[in-house]
Parts: C-alpha cells; sequence; structure tokens
C-alpha cells in the first residue's frame, strides 16, 4: 500500500468500516510512513476540535423566541417569517 | 515509533440505539402532531431547532438568515407532514429541507461564488495533504475560546459550500454518511470523497494555527 492507496482508504478506516485484512495494510502502512501517521493524527485532532467546540451555537434565548415565532406560524399558517425575532434583537442592540 | 491505535471507535456513526428494531421514538411525536397535538410539534422543534440552526448557518455564513431559514424549515415541516412518511429519520427529513432553504438563500443572494452544492468540488485543492507538521498535543488550549471560536469559523467558512455543509452533516451533526447523502441528495461515494477533501482542507488550514513552534505566530 502506498500513500494513494492509504489516501483512499481513510474515510473508511475512520468509520470503522475496513476489513480486516486492510486494515492490516493499513497498519503497515502507517508504521512505516511518518507523513500518512501525522494526517491521520492531525484529520483526527481536526474533527475533535470541530466536534468540540462548535462555533455556532443557538442561544436560549434566540431559540425560545424562534420557537415561539414558529408556533405561531404555525397557528395562523404564516408564510413569511415573522419578525418578532428580529425586532426584539434590534431593541436589545438599540438598549 | 509507535505502532499507531485505531481511531475507528472514536468516529463510529451515531449511537445505535439499544432496539434496533423498535420505532424512532420521533414517530410517535409526529403521528401526534399530525393528530393535532401541538406540544408533540413543539417538542420535536425543541429538539432539532439547534441542529437546523447550525447547518442553516454553516451554509449561509449568517445568523440572520439562519434564524430565518429554522422558521422556514419548521413551518414547512408542519404544512408537509402529511408527506412524511416514516421513510427516513424526521430529523434526516429536516436536515434536508433545512439544506435546500439555505442554498435557495444562497441563490437570492446572487453571490455565484458560493450558490451550488456542486461549485469547486472538482478541484484538485486539498485533494492531497502538503502540511505534514505534527500539531501539539491540546493545541486548542493556546488559544481562548473566542480566539479559537473565531479560527474555526475562519475556517470553515473558506471551505466550498459543498465540502462544507458534508462536513458539517458528517462531522459536526453526526448524521451517518448514508444520512448525509439521503439529506444531500449525493451519493454514498460522493459523500465519502467530499468528506475526505472538507477534512484534509480544514486540516492544513488549521495546521497554521496548531502546529507545533506556531504558539503565538498565528492569531485569528
Amino acid at each position: 500500500m502506498n500513500c494513494t492507496d492509504f489516501l483512499a482508504k481513510l474515510t473508511d478506516y475512520f468509520d470503522g468500516r475496513i476489513d480486516s485484512d486492510l486494515l492490516a495494510e493499513v497498519k503497515q502502512h502507517l508504521c512505516s510512513c511518518h507523513h500518512c501517521e501525522v494526517v491521520v493524527d492531525t484529520t483526527r485532532k481536526t474533527i475533535d476540535i470541530y466536534r468540540g467546540n462548535e462555533p455556532y451555537d443557538l442561544p436560549d434565548d434566540v431559540a425560545t423566541r424562534l420557537r415561539a415565532a414558529i408556533m405561531e406560524r404555525c397557528k395562523c399558517g404564516c408564510e413569511k417569517p415573522t419578525n418578532a425575532v428580529k425586532a426584539d434583537a434590534a431593541s436589545k442592540s438599540s438598549s | 515509533m509507535a505502532a499507531p491505535t485505531s481511531i475507528a471507535d472514536d468516529l463510529l456513526d451515531t449511537p445505535v440505539p439499544a432496539a434496533p428494531d423498535a420505532p424512532h421514538p420521533d414517530l410517535a411525536l409526529v403521528a401526534r402532531a399530525k393528530a393535532g397535538d401541538s406540544a408533540a410539534f413543539e417538542q420535536l422543534i425543541k429538539q432539532y431547532e439547534r441542529q437546523i440552526y447550525r447547518t442553516a448557518l454553516h451554509i449561509t455564513q449568517n445568523r440572520e438568515d439562519a434564524e430565518d431559514i429554522t422558521q422556514d424549515v419548521f413551518f414547512k415541516a408542519f404544512q408537509k407532514l402529511e408527506q412524511f412518511q416514516g421513510n427516513s429519520k424526521f430529523s434526516t427529513w429536516l436536515v434536508r429541507i433545512a439544506v435546500n432553504e439555505s442554498l435557495m438563500r444562497l441563490r437570492k443572494r446572487k453571490t455565484a461564488r458560493t450558490v451550488s452544492m456542486d461549485q469547486d468540488v472538482e478541484t484538485e485543492e486539498g485533494a492531497i495533504p502538503r502540511d505534514f507538521a505534527e500539531w501539539r498535543p491540546n493545541p486548542e488550549q493556546n488559544y481562548s475560546q473566542a480566539e479559537l471560536a473565531e479560527i474555526l469559523r475562519k475556517t470553515i467558512a473558506g471551505l466550498p459550500p459543498g465540502f462544507r455543509t458534508v462536513f458539517t452533516l458528517r462531522d459536526i451533526e453526526n448524521l451517518s454518511t448514508e444520512e448525509t447523502a439521503e439529506a444531500l441528495g449525493l451519493s454514498v461515494p460522493a459523500v465519502k470523497s467530499r468528506l475526505l477533501r472538507a477534512r484534509l482542507q480544514l486540516r492544513e488550514r488549521l495546521s497554521r494555527y496548531f502546529r507545533k513552534g506556531s504558539e503565538g505566530t498565528a492569531k485569528p
């Protein structure tokens, strides 16, 4: 197995969807190729860091206002998003 | 060199339910919502509002759009609830609506660079690793929470939408490869290919901040 072959199997390796024979080949390649070992380690860290530090969370107060707006729309059948959230956000930012 | 350990256990798909043949709990809520129980529908919103908001924000990169899209997704789901037959997970059905709404929002902005899921995905950029620097053991600890969030936002925002969306659904929202393919209308091999490119490109971009010896030299 060379580096190109290894890269082609990287997603399956990360997902644990690789048969035992191929896994043995992958591990053998990783033992002999420092570059690929670094790629595996840093790619795993990339995924872990994004999973552990979601940069786009929804604040509780916005979630509550959004939910109320959705329920109101469902009740009245309004096609357009209500401005409740935006109006509230605007009043907060100006206060 | 120490033999690398398999990381498969860390990165397995979404947890398998204890009883695989048991109906998903969402189905009962959906049935109640179809029968007019608004509390059941509100419960479904509570369960998935964050996932839908994050998905929309990752695609559009705009908070106001993400809020509007979150409203639109649940409103459309409510209107089309009768069409949901339970052939896929309710959450996957919602994500698919969210992706479509988000891409439609991007098209309305008329920023040609970002309107297509297929834009830029055929380039060779990021397909082959170029940076082989090792990272510090816990590289994120060198930055404050705010700095780290800014780094992560900047790096993921730089990906083409087709890669960013696959990475978001698969690695951040923990959809399986098959669910991601279903939500995006892509084949499983296409999802795998885009996921590999997305992961490798993000890795290269983050390496600037996290590689050994970079302490304090790269700031968001």
